[in-house]
């Protein structure tokens, strides 16, 4: 019986942080890939701690919903899932290169797959320029558009710019759209400067966060100077100086994301016949005619 | 409920139908055995064993010999709700999982024989859990269904209540209370009601039952195994990294009187419906009561962790001597206050009800008459008590 783990952060304050790990949880149910799908959390329940013991499978992927390898992949969820004999080697990872690792789970005294994160597996880059695609409601999105991809920078976690720039750069190699930059939310290049860094008159703008929240729902569209306050709102397009700036709020949000998912179990040696295949159908945007 | 005598004679019999899977098992069951002297099967009152080409049935230690298939067929039709127990717990339910003991643990079938429990499901078997109240019930056909809906709906009819299929809608349930207020914590007493999944088979019984209380029957499950593994206070603080790691430094060796604190605000029965089983250590106990609920928690939970975090802080500061005049009223005023909102009672004080101390214009009035400008109770200042 095969089981799937996805292990998210969670919020105490704000149910919008684990909606996408649901929806997305929800999603792979329905492809039929598992025999069963659990959900995890740090902030909320079942917990990291006692997630496992919900589990009734004995090929169990664990797939973790965060954007970068750091403290949360490396530490956090090793730790609290009681992986024996963890250490970040294990991954044998540069930052952007984590696969998996299979350690016994002590709490349930069985064998797990534990996946590198989401956020830098190169299915990652499909999502991105889905939420593109999403966002303009356009299928073919790209030539006059510029695409800036958004991050933290590296003051928390090095790791987590090295992911941006990987995904940025096999964006720029299709050639898709006329530009692609990355721009930081506490580093240069900012994001506050985004007309600056652009000729394009279209530019799609996509943080690579999981989840909307504080710094996707608050920080950005204030900072870039979508609105001046938040709670105002504000459209999409909204013109700033000169460049039509389409947000899109959290990439995590975007359904494909079910396909990172799967991908990082398929990685992992999981048997998923076609889902992959379905699931990337499912979720595509219409083409309108 | 129909009543059952505690010897488990039923007062009202039910008829199954014996259908084609249960049979189908039955048969298939019997043909496996082999060599083997153990018998086909064992399983609450039905015995099955070959003998000499024919197959003996045993019901509650009355015996039957079945020549043929036909013959076969005849007996466990006769003996439909054993043969149907028998095929749902050791085929359908599957093997010794939390999931399979907690729908046992519906129906109560550790303390009833299998006759008392199928009268007694004819007209449902009632459980609570949590706020949960879960009523399993038997089709015709031996196949078990369960209502489940909040307590405080005992009584509602089906129509009356928002009904759902699919066990994912309890998600929306669940994170919402009844003022629409985000819960953080799935076990907090704030369940809303109102709705009810009417018609669930034992899987989605189960995943209503853990998108809600999430991890509940795991851990009820282990402790009726004697294997809960419970990380007490100090564990739990121990093991915290990164920003939480400062909670280690609230235990200075001087006792544990403010994780009885935490435990009193966060863990009573009013605030959270596990039992809490962690103590201060295992050395230890805390000196304020567990709670009466059906599961037990096993470590301070996230919520408790952060809130550890900032009161680690808090509790840090010196203690200083203030001096402020009140009326002996408005003493007992502010203690009423701190009581409302502790009590989280401040939503239900009426307008005008002018007698209660924490009622908002008394608050206000307060407030006008005794703080100055900067919002302060005049007198010694507040970050300077020396
Ligand atoms: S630590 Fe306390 S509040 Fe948290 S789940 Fe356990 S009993 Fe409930």
């Amino acid at each position: 019986m095969q089981s799937l783990v996805i292990v998210a952060h969670g919020s105490h304050l704000n149910p919008d942080s684990s909606a996408p790990t649901y929806a997305h949880a929800d999603t792979i149910r329905a492809s039929g890939a598992f025999d069963e799908v659990r959900t995890g959390f740090w902030k909320e329940e079942p917990h990291l701690r006692e997630v496992l013991r919900t589990v009734e499978g004995d090929e169990i992927y664990v797939v973790p919903l965060f954007i970068s390898e750091g403290y949360f992949t490396e530490e956090v969820i090793p730790r609290e899932l009681r992986l024996a004999g963890w250490d970040v080697s294990e991954w044998d990872s540069d930052g952007i290169s984590a696969d998996q690792a299979t350690l016994v789970a002590e709490d349930i005294d069985r064998e797990v797959h534990y996946c590198g994160p989401v956020g830098t597996h190169r299915a990652m880059s499909d999502v991105i320029v889905r939420r593109a695609e999403s966002v303009t409601d356009d299928p073919d999105v790209g030539e006059g558009f510029g695409l800036a991809v958004v991050g933290h920078g590296t003051e928390r976690n090095a790791n987590s710019a090295k992911a941006i720039e990987y995904h940025a750069d096999r964006i720029r190699e299709r050639d898709r759209f006329d530009e692609v930059r990355t721009l930081y939310m506490d580093e240069e290049p900012e994001v506050d400067d985004l007309p600056e860094h652009f000729e394009s008159e279209d530019v799609v703008l996509v943080p690579l966060f999981i989840a909307d929240g504080y710094h996707t729902q608050e920080d950005i569209p204030e900072d870039v100077g979508l609105c001046e306050d938040y709670r105002d709102g504000y459209d999409v397009p909204t013109a700033v100086d000169d460049t039509r700036i389409w947000y899109a709020g959290a990439v995590g949000t975007e359904p494909l994301m079910a396909d990172v998912i799967l991908e990082r179990a398929a990685d992992a040696g999981a048997d998923l016949d076609d889902a992959v295949a379905t699931v990337r159908e499912t979720t595509r945007v219409a083409t309108g005619d | 409920m129909p009543e059952t005598s505690t010897d488990g004679v039923p007062t009202a019999a039910i008829d199954v139908d014996l259908p084609g899977d249960a049979f189908d098992a039955l048969l298939a069951a019997v043909s496996a055995d082999g060599s083997s002297d153990a018998p086909a099967i064992d399983f609450e009152g039905l015995r099955a064993t070959r003998e000499d080409g024919a197959t003996v049935i045993e019901v509650d230690g009355e015996r039957f010999r079945a020549e043929s298939e036909r013959d076969l067929h005849e007996v466990a039709s006769d003996h439909a709700a054993h043969v149907t127990n028998w095929h749902f717990y050791e085929r359908v339910a599957g093997a010794d999982t939390p999931r399979r003991a907690f729908v046992r643990w519906l129906e109560a079938a550790e303390d009833r024989s299998v006759e008392a429990r199928y009268a007694a499901l004819a007209e449902g078997i009632v459980r609570e859990w949590g706020q949960l109240r879960v009523t399993t019930t038997l089709t015709d056909r031996g196949d078990r269904r369960y209502d489940v809906r909040h307590a405080d709906d005992a009584t509602a009819a089906v129509d009356d209540l928002d009904a759902h299929e699919k066990p994912r809608d309890a998600r929306e349930i669940v994170t919402f209370d009844a003022d629409g207020r985000y819960r953080p914590l799935k076990t907090a007493p704030t369940l809303r009601a109102g709705w009810v999944f009417p018609d669930l088979d034992h899987r989605d019984v189960y995943e209503v039952v853990e998108a809600i209380y999430p991890a509940t029957v795991a851990n009820w499950h282990r402790e009726r195994g004697g294997r809960l593994d419970v990380d007490h206070w100090r564990e739990t603080m121990d093991r915290q990294s990164g920003i939480y790691g400062v909670v280690q430094t609230w235990d200075r060796g001087e006792g544990h009187e403010h994780v009885n604190w935490v435990a009193e605000a966060c863990c009573a029965d009013s605030q959270c419906l596990k039992r809490r089983e962690w103590q201060y250590d295992d050395e230890t106990e805390l000196d304020v009561d567990g709670g009466d609920g059906v599961f037990p928690c096993r470590e301070p939970c996230s919520l408790v962790v952060s809130a550890a975090r900032k009161w680690t802080r808090l509790e840090g500061e010196d203690e200083q001597s203030y001096e402020f005049t009140l009326t002996p009223s408005e003493k007992e005023q502010l203690e009423a206050i701190i009581d409302a909102v502790a009590d989280g009672r401040t939503e239900a004080i009426r307008e005008a009800d002018l007698k209660d101390p924490a009622n908002r214009y008394r608050a206000r009035f307060l407030r006008a008459k005794r703080f100055d400008e900067e919002g302060n109770l005049p007198g010694v200042p507040t970050d300077d008590g020396s």
